[in-house]
């Protein structure tokens, strides 16, 4: 029995154009603070600076960095600044749009890791037809003057900078 | 000490969900201002109506038309109602037992005074209505709240 089935049961009901569907947002609503780390990461990002932290024990090189090695369990005490040049190490194509983003779809979404880091930025690839896009392509941000801050938004996307691909070696653990 | 940072962080998932048969069925009547309940083993009425009979696991087709009066069961006061919450002055939120029911349905109660609302006009036992919401869609927000039913005097 369908939906129609059960409501021609009842006469006050009998006819009536059947509910197949409702939308339910979830939706939180968080103040987030990002922590004394995250809020370094993110005063340089407004400064057009990838600041990121390493590990003293595994010397693994985090960004966003969260003062801690999450694999060692030992605070990252030093902190080192990543040059504007990284590798895609994954990405896809985003066709449908999610509600309230504000960016046009079809979209490039990638994993970008910053020469020196062993954890990849997230970010949208620009600037070239999709169908180039790969795995191991050198790229460079490219930055959002007006809404550059203590945010990620100051990232427009980061497009490639034209130079051979990088040595799968240099980001094959890191993937 | 430098500035500590902190922003608006919103999570939210636009669900779309099939309502299958009988809670399409349940819907389409708030829709139509009629709440409906469904017979289950043993005569009992359940409301909100199941698929499937809680005890039996047997499919359940019997819809019942219930009135839009009830009883509260027990409920909980909200002293600060959140956005998005069915009303945005303090009330309670009630499990009200409808008449022919035997199962109990959440919502809110508008407890009176009308705008601020006292959790002393709230208790189990307490005889309430269905306030249907002006524009109705087929959700459970077609039913905007419940609220008191004046004692006769």
């Amino acid at each position: 029995m369908d939906t129609a089935d059960l409501l021609a049961t009842v006469p006050a009901l009998a006819g009536a154009e059947p509910v197949t569907r409702v939308t339910l947002p979830a939706r939180l609503d968080y103040i987030h603070t990002p922590g004394a780390a995250q809020s370094r990461f993110l005063n340089a990002l407004a400064e057009k600076r990838f600041l990121a932290e390493r590990c003293p024990k595994c010397t693994r090189v985090y960004i966003p960095p969260k003062g801690v090695c999450p694999t060692c369990g030992l605070a990252t005490t030093e902190r080192l600044e990543l040059p504007h040049v990284g590798t895609i190490t994954t990405f896809c194509i985003v066709n449908i749009a999610a509600r309230g983003l504000d960016v046009e779809v079809p979209y490039c979404y990638a994993y970008v890791l910053l020469d020196g880091a062993h954890v990849s930025l997230h970010a949208r690839i620009g600037d070239i037809p999709h169908d180039q896009v790969h795995v191991g392509q050198r790229v460079q941000p490219v930055w959002n003057e007006q809404k550059l801050g203590p945010s990620l938004a100051g990232i427009s996307h980061f497009r490639p900078t034209g130079e051979p691909d990088a040595d799968p070696e240099s980001y094959r653990r890191w993937m | 000490m430098p500035e500590v940072l902190s922003a608006p962080l919103i999570v939210e998932f636009p669900f779309t969900r099939s309502t299958g048969p009988v809670i399409g069925a349940f819907l389409t009547g708030l829709r139509e201002r009629v709440v409906l309940g469904i017979r289950g083993s043993a005569g009992r009425v359940l409301c909100p109506p199941a698929e499937y009979d809680p005890v039996t696991a047997e499919e359940l087709t019997e819809l019942v038309a219930l009135p839009g009066t009830g009883t509260v069961t027990t409920w909980a006061w909200n002293a600060r109602p959140r956005p998005y919450q069915p009303l945005t002055t303090p009330f309670a939120w009630v499990l009200v037992r409808l008449d022919g029911a035997d199962t109990a349905l959440l919502h809110a109660l508008d407890a009176p005074p009308p705008g601020s609302g006292d959790p002393r006009a709230v208790r189990t036992g307490l005889r309430v209505t269905v306030r249907w919401a002006g524009q109705r869609s087929g959700a459970i927000t077609d039913i905007a709240c419940f609220e008191p039913i004046p004692e006769e005097a």
